[in-house]
């Protein structure tokens, strides 16, 4: 199992506490964690990904395993640590106050 | 006996304020949709139980809400606004071209007579559909693929639709107006606009009587002359005595005729209600007097509503949607500021009591008159 860790305001959304678990086959990929997400939590589709160009919005981040997976292309592969579930895979609300 | 729901849109979450038709009591629910800004949330009149909401998040999106239970609980829905075909360009600040691209609902008008359709007017400016309660958004491209769509530009607070009059008599008839392209109408049913802004005079435009480019800030009307149309636009408010065809200006002895809301009195369609600020560089009221207007006169002659509201050391603002009125024997009006109150008065502005005093900054006010 993957598990994912969503921002404050989109586990309210998702009606979720803690971390998601989701079933995601081999090869595990951003892209492969975001859509068994946005399949198992349909309210958070256009949330981390704009709808209309599919790319990471602006101002959220992933990390795992101490990295910056951000930038990484959602067709690479995850670390290992993330694909066995011994991370969790985060997606993290670009800091600022308010 | 009757009662009042207020339906108050923040920086940070919802609030839904009740009271009887006494408006003197008031229960306080939320915040709803905590920590989301709240650009809108408003009731169905063919359902008062159906509300839709806005939610805008610079890191989330957009996401949209509706209840069918008056607020109790809500339902996630249709969060897609995708542009009919590939969008164009729209002037930016700078007067270069910028491409179109979506960013958040503005306002959301249900239907006068189907719960599940809803209209949304978004930024970057263009005006969707629902026909299935939220579900799933079709643009009514026609407005923005208007042959001035090329030459919009945004206003300080990005190229917006904000405002959208369901005409009560012409179901094929809307008014629409954006910042800051101006002021439009459709006479069936969305598929074809014109602009209506003939009368309208901008100084921050290269021609200042210009069809278009004249930022709107806001369009009221009455049920009952509904071709009579009040504008309280970037300066100046205006009337319209033909749907929009030419407008006259009507400021008249206003201390300022800069502001953003305006709103008809319920039962007198020539009762008007304005809340002018200094200017546009200085977002508050004249000499720190919280002040509403009110012509009885359909514009030009106006007084100033001050009881209960703060005569000195205010520097609040009043946003475009914060201000409506109720539909009981006596008027009831209702204003929500940027410092977090919503004033109420029960008796068509004569005497104003803040129903909340610390809510954050708001952004939205709508109320519902309820059986």
């Amino acid at each position: 199992m993957i598990r994912v860790v969503l921002p404050h305001h989109l586990r309210n959304l998702a009606g979720v506490n803690g971390e998601v678990m989701l079933d995601v086959e081999a090869p595990v990929t951003q892209r492969a964690v975001l859509d068994a997400l946005e399949a198992a939590y349909p309210t958070l589709r256009g949330t981390v990904r704009d709808h209309a160009t599919g790319k990471r919005r602006a101002f959220l981040r992933f990390f795992a395993c101490k990295q910056d997976l951000s930038h990484e292309p959602p067709d690479a592969l995850l670390p290992d640590a993330v694909a066995s579930g011994a991370e969790p895979f985060v997606i993290l609300g670009a800091i600022a106050g308010g | 006996m009757s009662s009042v729901r207020v339906l108050v849109g923040t920086r940070k979450g919802a609030f839904i304020l009740t009271a009887d038709g006494k408006r003197e009591k008031w229960d306080v629910s939320g915040p709803h949709f905590a920590g989301w800004e709240i650009y809108h949330l408003k009731g169905s009149p063919a359902n008062p139980n159906r509300l839709y909401a806005s939610q805008s998040s610079d890191w989330f999106g957009q996401v949209i809400h509706r209840s069918d239970d008056g607020g109790a609980t809500w339902t996630t829905v249709g969060n897609e606004f995708a542009y009919d075909g590939v969008p164009g360009t729209h002037q930016w600040y700078d007067g270069t071209q910028h491409p179109w691209e979506f960013k958040r609902v503005w306002h959301l008008e249900p239907s006068l007579t189907d719960p599940d359709t809803v209209y949304a007017g978004v930024e970057d400016a263009a005006l969707f559909r629902s026909n299935d309660g939220g579900m799933t958004w079709r643009e009514l491209s026609g407005l923005r693929e208007h042959q001035s769509g090329a030459s919009w530009q945004p206003g300080a607070g990005g190229l917006c639709l904000h405002t959208i009059l369901l005409d009560p008599v012409n179901p094929n008839r809307m008014f629409i107006a954006i910042s800051a392209a101006g002021a439009f109408r459709t006479d069936d049913g969305g598929e074809t606009w014109q602009p209506i802004n003939r009368g309208l005079k901008s100084d921050y435009i290269p021609d200042g009587e210009a069809e278009t480019g004249h930022c709107v800030h806001r369009i009221a009307q009455h049920p009952a002359q509904p071709n009579t149309l009040y504008m309280q636009k970037h300066w100046d408010v205006m009337r319209s005595d033909n749907a929009g065809d030419s407008w006259y200006e009507v400021s008249g002895n206003l201390p300022s005729d800069f502001g953003f809301p305006i709103h008809v009195h319920a039962h007198d369609p020539n009762t008007v209600y304005v809340v002018p600020i200094k200017s546009d560089s200085e977002h508050f009221p004249p000499e720190g007097k919280l002040r509403v207007y009110r012509s009885r006169t359909g514009g030009n002659e106006w007084e100033a509503l001050t009881n209960g509201l703060p005569q000195s050391d205010c520097y609040v603002n009043v946003l475009r949607d914060a201000m409506t009125v109720d539909t009981l024997e006596e008027c009831g009006v209702y204003f929500g500021t940027t410092g977090g109150q919503v004033y109420a008065s029960a008796d068509s502005g004569d005497h104003w009591t803040a129903i909340v005093h610390d809510l954050p900054s708001v952004m939205s006010v709508e109320v519902q008159t309820l059986p």
